[in-house]
């Protein structure tokens, strides 16, 4: 699962969806976790930079991050080997 | 050092359409409350927790002191015992200067209790068994009568105690506005006010001393009570005429708005909300042009307990976990329910995080921890991402809330007091099992059973 290659996102955190002209917002920790999808990094990558860089505990921020990738496919703006998440 | 720690959030952007989650409303948190960190007394008194804050009650008190008695000579309040009944929230209003006005022979007694005087306290309500009505004749305290049925006994009891009971007829009446509160008192239009006071003053049992009335709750249009006055006023006039009788009080009840935001209102409440003057030079200015004396201006009684008392109370509480909903809505579940924030059900309460936070919000819902649907404390709220642990404050809620509240599935918070100095004090032990059993009878034959 990554981050579809025509999404664009910024240093801020907006999100452009040029398909279908949709834009979002996400907090500089969202930021972060976009940029690593979109660098098809695995999940356990993901957790160790967070875990490794923010105060957080390990399962508070693996219910977080299963949330917040719920949230990305919800808004399609996810894809799986080539195909739509 | 590692980072301050934010759940990541996503929002789709939506640009000139309405949303029904409102914009962003929190810009600070709420950390403290009258010089207490909200961490520091959920750490000692237990999360939730109800906080009064008396310098808020007394600045408030004295602010509606002042819009009445700077247009009209002769103010009382009178404290309402039913919109928060804590002892140590009475004595302060007792100490300002406010009689007591109850609606029961429980809060009766509480005031008795506290030490008010019976001829300054004000019995009203439908419900007043012979006991009660002997107790407040007694005590010569203004008993304001609701019915034909009250007013018949009491000239009954009259005789029987050979005692002339001290009272007022409460007055229904059409100011204006929906709904019209009909169902207290006599109705001023088609003459049942009249009535009621022709058998008193015909039967000559008792004395009739004041007009009562209490025209709605929440009323947001304060023209309402100029009219509401004026017809008290009419009556007062009218029955000096008949029986060259002055009526010595006037009591308006209460009914006064607050700042908080009512469901499906269009502007926020702090928007609308009508302050102490505009309440005051309504009603005084009605009374003052009525026609009066100089000498026979009545006492101008108030009643109001919400408007007093709303903005002093919080309510401090814990985020228990957060959950997405089957709909994409973020649900945030908290650990005080509508069984103690009776008003959820009326009200968009203004909630706050009592921690910092970024500019980042999240569209929440936000649940009480009850095992029941209804247990909804805000259906649609604009909110920084919150976590496990952290603390909320909901803010005015005063009125109400602590009288109305019950111990349905989770008991009843402490109360805490922060006094004129900021020093907190427990006004109301938190409820345990013991308190809710303590009147429970299990019979001897239930006791014992094999599983």
């Amino acid at each position: 699962m990554r981050i579809k290659k025509n999404i664009a996102i910024s240093e801020s955190g907006f999100i452009f969806n040029p398909a279908v002209g949709d834009s979002y917002s996400t907090n500089p920790i969202g930021t972060e976790i976009i940029k690593m999808l979109k660098e098809s990094k695995s999940v356990a990558e993901i957790n160790s930079y967070i875990l490794n860089t923010y105060q957080v505990e390990a399962s508070s921020f693996e219910k977080d991050l299963y949330d917040f990738v719920k949230m990305l496919e919800k808004y399609k703006l996810t894809e799986t080997d080539g195909q739509e998440a | 050092m590692k980072k301050q720690y934010e759940r990541p959030v996503i929002s789709q952007l939506n640009t000139g359409v309405m949303n029904k989650f409102g914009t962003k409303t929190e810009f600070t948190p709420t950390s403290h409350i009258d010089d207490n960190a909200v961490k520091d007394l959920l750490k000692e008194y237990g999360s939730p927790l109800f906080v009064m804050s008396e310098r808020t009650i007394r600045s408030t008190y004295k602010q509606a002191v002042r819009a009445f008695k700077t247009r009209y000579p002769k103010v009382q309040f009178a404290w309402s015992y039913k919109t928060n009944y804590i002892n140590a929230v009475c004595n302060v209003f007792h100490q300002e200067g406010s009689w007591g006005e109850v609606v029961s022979r429980f809060e009766y007694e509480k005031a008795l209790n506290n030490g008010v005087p019976g001829n300054k306290i004000i019995f009203n309500g439908p419900d007043k068994t012979d006991d009660d009505l002997i107790t407040a004749i007694k005590n010569e305290s203004p008993i304001h009568i609701d019915h034909l049925d009250e007013l018949y006994r009491l000239n009954e009891l009259s005789e029987e105690l050979n005692i002339r009971p001290q009272v007022a007829i409460r007055v229904n009446m059409d100011t204006g506005v929906y709904p019209m509160w009909d169902r207290f008192g006599f109705n001023y239009e088609n003459g049942q006010a009249w009535d009621a006071i022709n058998k008193i003053m015909l039967a000559d049992k008792m004395d009739l001393r004041g007009l009562h009335c209490h025209i709605g709750t929440f009323m947001l249009a304060p023209s309402a009570y100029g009219i509401a006055a004026g017809k008290m006023s009419d009556l007062a006039i009218g029955i000096k005429q008949k029986y060259n009788k002055d009526i010595q009080y006037i009591d308006m009840g209460g009914g006064f708005a607050t700042k908080n935001t009512l469901k499906g209102s269009y502007l926020p409440g702090a928007d609308i909300c009508p302050s102490f003057d505009d309440y005051a030079e309504v009603i005084s200015t009605a009374i003052l042009n009525a026609g009066f004396k100089e000498n026979e201006l009545p006492l101008l009684i108030l009643e109001t307990g919400r408007a007093m008392v709303d903005d002093a109370g919080s309510l401090l509480g814990t985020v228990i976990s957060n959950k997405r909903l089957s709909d994409g809505r973020r649900a945030t579940i908290l650990d005080f329910g509508v069984n103690v924030l009776f008003t959820a059900f009326w009200y968009d309460h203004k909630i706050s995080p009592a921690q910092d936070f970024s500019h980042y919000t999240e569209n929440t819902v936000l649940y009480g921890p009850l095992c029941m649907n209804i247990d909804v404390v805000r259906e649609n709220i604009t909110l920084p991402p919150m976590k496990r642990d952290d603390q909320v404050v909901v803010h005015r809620v005063g009125a109400y809330n602590i009288t109305q509240s019950m111990q349905f599935i989770s008991l009843r918070p402490a109360i805490v007091m922060i006094d004129m100095e900021g020093k907190a004090h427990i006004i109301k032990q938190r409820e345990n099992r013991e308190t809710i059993e303590m009147n429970e009878v299990l019979p001897e034959y239930l006791k014992a059973f094999k599983l």
